[in-house]
């Protein structure tokens, strides 16, 4: 295919609300048949950029060209009609529908008689898929398909409609790896189809495995367009970052030895339902253990198990030598333990809520004052709170949900490390977040150690694991298959050796 | 929805464009309730000057008709922040009312008081029970409910009215005044004071909303969100027993008809007052300026001379307005 054509160009765009400026004279252009790599930390005004060109956002000024012509976008119609397609983070399926009946949700095929032909509809959505070369049954009911299907679903929905250009927002974050792999293929074939896609993600090993050119936002503005054989990652992560990170992703041994000191949680045959079966491991404070597992190893059954969220149904949690008897999140915080869930926006956070509130809600008892609560010694505490996790917020009042990922995630660790456990669970704590916070997450877990806490961590991105985990225990069905030494793990891909059980 | 981007660049928003960043995102709607209020009392001020609208009698008046409606939505607030309803409210009142009489004839005031929380109290806990230990949705089990208290009220009372001849009752509870203030308006104002301070200044308002707000998150907090639904709902059933006695009090009787309906009213008014319908957020104040918004309407569209059949078109429309106004964008 001719790649040196243009499919999408947007030229000095700008954009502010409300007189702050977002988006500076951005340039921006996507070739036909190019996977363009969308690269910046929290705030650079990459949503922004893609929210104008799917025509949620308008730009102050600036134009925007498809194919060689101007184009005005006002509207997600407009957008779908000259081609641009979304591929949403958070799915937009309907999930009591079949596969056939989303895809051409709102421009459902229809017969003479001027009803819908729900026959036509599957065949045509089949021949969507054929041509994406996959094979997902349109008849099926979405909420019966993994999610992974539910992302070719999307797929196949925006290109039922013609789409030329995709925009695909952390396409991976939810997908096993071999899921993962199925993408990139499909990616691979979609390119060749000429069809463009503009990708965005902050997994590094992704974009050099995928794209073929990447722009890197700071700021608002645009710092640099490049192919990716001409840039590094350091280069790529420094750009983004705005400075240079020295070793935060890489295992620095710890001075202390972790395993003689007294343990503080021991985890004795503990069962539950299919996906924790017989898991028995001691917690040593100042110890950081990792979690290593396939999606469905019972990783994140475990950490529901400690935390009192799903029942045991047999085996014993010991807490300090004694035995603890946690039925229920409230009887593990009063244990110590603290859990950061894998779903921040469902399990983490409420929303709508301001910062504050949501950093106060496990502290209420904290700022009571006889039967009320005591605002001031509320403020003063977020206040501390947001401070010390260095969350960037306008106004503490202002609503979590405005905040980027990974602010999100800190005030989800902010709002637990206020409550001053003793044992914290992470559960994949860096997803979706970009890498400058994420080496900020991940030098707070070392430190968190080095005062003493015991820290359990669960991450599908072995590089993280290997960064913090003193010892990792390898989990496979429900079950420890493995337990590695940090020193008896050579590189990543024994670890994923490992974790293979090969 | 603008403001996401711009909360995630500014770590220091430099001085002015700070502030005016701060007030552009003030938001009006959520006073709209305040608004209203003042517009539409203004506009009958203005209309019915004649009709003796701005007169301290009927000024009170409104008050009265709206005291027992805002001591069951100040319950509701409650119930719907936590994103649930309670549809048995207005017949609760009416079985309330009914076994007031009862009891009090029978056995004397503070026997026929106790019967009447007994009834909020047995209808809020079955409420409770069912939708926190056996899941089933709210509006179903209260949609049952409204239909067994009206029919048990109707049904031990054989449809007729309970005279209550106790005076000291009647005083308390509705008839009479505390000094010179009548005392169903001293009633509305110790329920909208304690269901404020409580739902905005203590640990269990916080969690009723962050209930609401987000259960699962709530639930991951350490928040006993079973015991919070059923706290809320049981809290609606009893202040609505305590509504059925103000009823009993002022029409110096106990009848299965006081209060049909008003779960329909006091819903509105929650509503018109900000709370979200889909849970999260209240405001009791909120819901007191509702309920007095509805109360004046009614009371303009009756003495600007509407016939009944006028006024629910009217009330109909400027509720849907109202509520068209303050929703989010």
């Amino acid at each position: 295919m001719n790649t040196s054509e243009t499919a999408v160009e947007m030229r000095s765009i700008s954009k502010g609300f409300n007189g702050v400026n977002v988006l500076n004279d951005v340039d921006f252009e996507v070739r036909s048949g190019e996977v363009h790599a969308l690269a910046g930390g929290n705030g650079a005004g990459k949503s922004t950029l893609m929210k104008i060109l799917q025509g949620v956002y308008q730009t102050d000024s600036g134009a925007i060209l498809v194919g060689g012509r101007p184009v005005q976008i006002n509207s997600i119609q407009d957008a779908k009609a000259v081609g641009i397609g979304m591929v949403f983070q958070e799915f937009s399926l309907v999930p009591s529908l079949t596969v056939a009946q989303n895809i051409f949700l709102g421009a459902e095929p229809q017969g003479r008689s001027g009803l819908i032909n729900d026959k036509e509809a599957v065949r045509r959505a089949r021949e969507v898929f054929a041509e994406m070369e996959i094979v997902v049954d349109p008849r099926a009911q979405v909420s019966a398909l993994g999610t992974a299907y539910w992302q070719l679903t999307e797929i196949a929905k925006a290109l039922a409609q013609n789409a030329r250009v995709l925009i695909m927002d952390e396409p991976t974050a939810s997908l096993a790896r071999h899921e993962t792999d199925a993408l990139f293929d499909l990616v691979e074939r979609l390119k060749k189809r000429g069809i463009s896609i503009i990708y965005i993600s902050h997994r590094m090993d992704e974009v050099y495995r995928i794209a073929d050119r990447i722009t890197i936002l700071r700021d608002g503005r645009r710092l640099l367009t490049e192919s990716l054989s001409d840039v590094t990652p350091e280069q790529i992560v420094e750009g983004i970052v705005g400075k240079k990170i020295e070793g935060q992703l890489s295992y620095q041994q710890r001075g202390r030895d972790a395993a003689s000191a007294a343990p503080i949680l021991e985890a004795r045959g503990l069962t539950s339902g299919k996906r924790v079966r017989d898991v028995s491991f001691t917690l040593h404070s100042g110890e950081i253990l990792g979690l290593a597992g396939l999606m469905g190893s019972g990783r994140t059954e475990l950490a529901r198990v400690l935390f009192g969220i799903d029942p045991l149904d047999s085996g014993e949690i010991l807490i300090r030598g004694t035995k603890a008897q946690i039925t229920n999140p409230r009887r593990a915080i009063a244990a110590g333990l603290a859990l950061i869930p894998e779903d921040r926006r469902d399990q983490g956070l409420v929303l709508d809520h301001s910062v504050r509130d949501n950093l106060l809600l496990p502290l209420l008892d904290k700022i009571a004052r006889g039967p009320l609560l005591d605002a001031a010694a509320g403020r003063k505490l977020s206040n501390s709170l947001i401070q010390k996790f260095a969350v960037k917020v306008a106004h503490p009042n202002k609503p979590v949900r405005l905040l980027s990922g990974g602010n999100q995630q800190k005030v989800v660790l902010a709002k637990w490390l206020g409550t001053e456990p003793d044992v914290l669970i992470l559960d994949e704590p860096t997803a979706g977040v970009d890498i400058g916070t994420k080496s900020e997450i991940l030098a707070m877990i070392r430190e968190l150690a080095d005062t003493g806490k015991a820290v359990i961590v669960i991450s599908s991105e072995y590089p993280e694991l290997l960064a913090v985990s003193d010892r990792v225990l390898v989990l496979r069905d429900g079950s420890i298959t493995r337990e590695l030494g940090r020193n008896e793990i050579a590189d990543e891909e024994s670890l994923q050796l490992a974790v293979q059980g090969v | 929805m603008n403001n996401r981007t711009i909360s995630t660049i500014a770590p220091e928003p430099g001085g002015l464009a700070a502030v005016r960043g701060w007030f552009g995102e003030l938001d009006w709607r959520r006073y709209v309730i305040y608004i209203g209020f003042v517009v539409v009392f203004a506009f009958f001020a203005v209309l019915l000057r004649d009709q003796g609208f701005l007169s301290p009698n009927n000024l009170l008046n409104i008050f009265r008709q709206t005291a027992t409606i805002t001591v069951i939505a100040v319950g509701m607030t409650y119930v719907i922040a936590c994103a649930e309803i309670d549809l048995s409210v207005g017949s609760t009142a009416g079985l309330s009312s009914v076994c007031t009489a009862m009891a009090l004839s029978q056995w004397g005031i503070i026997p026929g008081i106790l019967a009447g929380l007994a009834v909020g109290l047995v209808v809020g806990s079955v409420n409770g029970a069912l939708v926190s230990l056996l899941g089933i949705p709210s509006f179903l089990v209260t949609l049952g409910m409204l239909g067994i208290a009206v029919g048990v009220a109707q049904w031990i009372t054989a449809s007729a009215p309970q005279p209550i001849l106790n005076d000291t009752f009647n005083m308390i509870f509705g008839s009479g005044n505390f000094g010179p203030v009548p005392g169903l308006l001293v009633w509305s104002a110790v329920f909208v004071a304690i269901g404020a301070v409580v739902l905005s200044r203590t640990k269990f308002g916080r969690q009723v909303l962050a209930t609401g707000g987000n259960r699962t998150a709530a639930d991951f907090t350490g928040i006993n969100t079973k015991r919070i639904k059923f706290q809320v709902l049981l809290i609606s059933g009893l202040v609505a027993s305590v509504a059925g006695m103000l009823y009993a009090g002022r029409l110096e009787s106990g009848r299965f008809q006081w209060g049909a309906g008003d779960e329909l009213s006091a819903i509105a008014a929650v509503i018109l007052g900000g709370t979200s319908l889909f849970g999260g957020a209240g405001s009791v104040v909120g819901t007191l300026f509702g309920a007095l918004l509805i109360g004046l309407i009614n009371n303009g569209l009756i003495l600007a001379g509407l016939d009944s059949s006028q006024q629910q078109v009217v009330r109909g429309a400027i509720i849907i307005l109202a509520v068209a106004l303050a929703r989010k964008k």
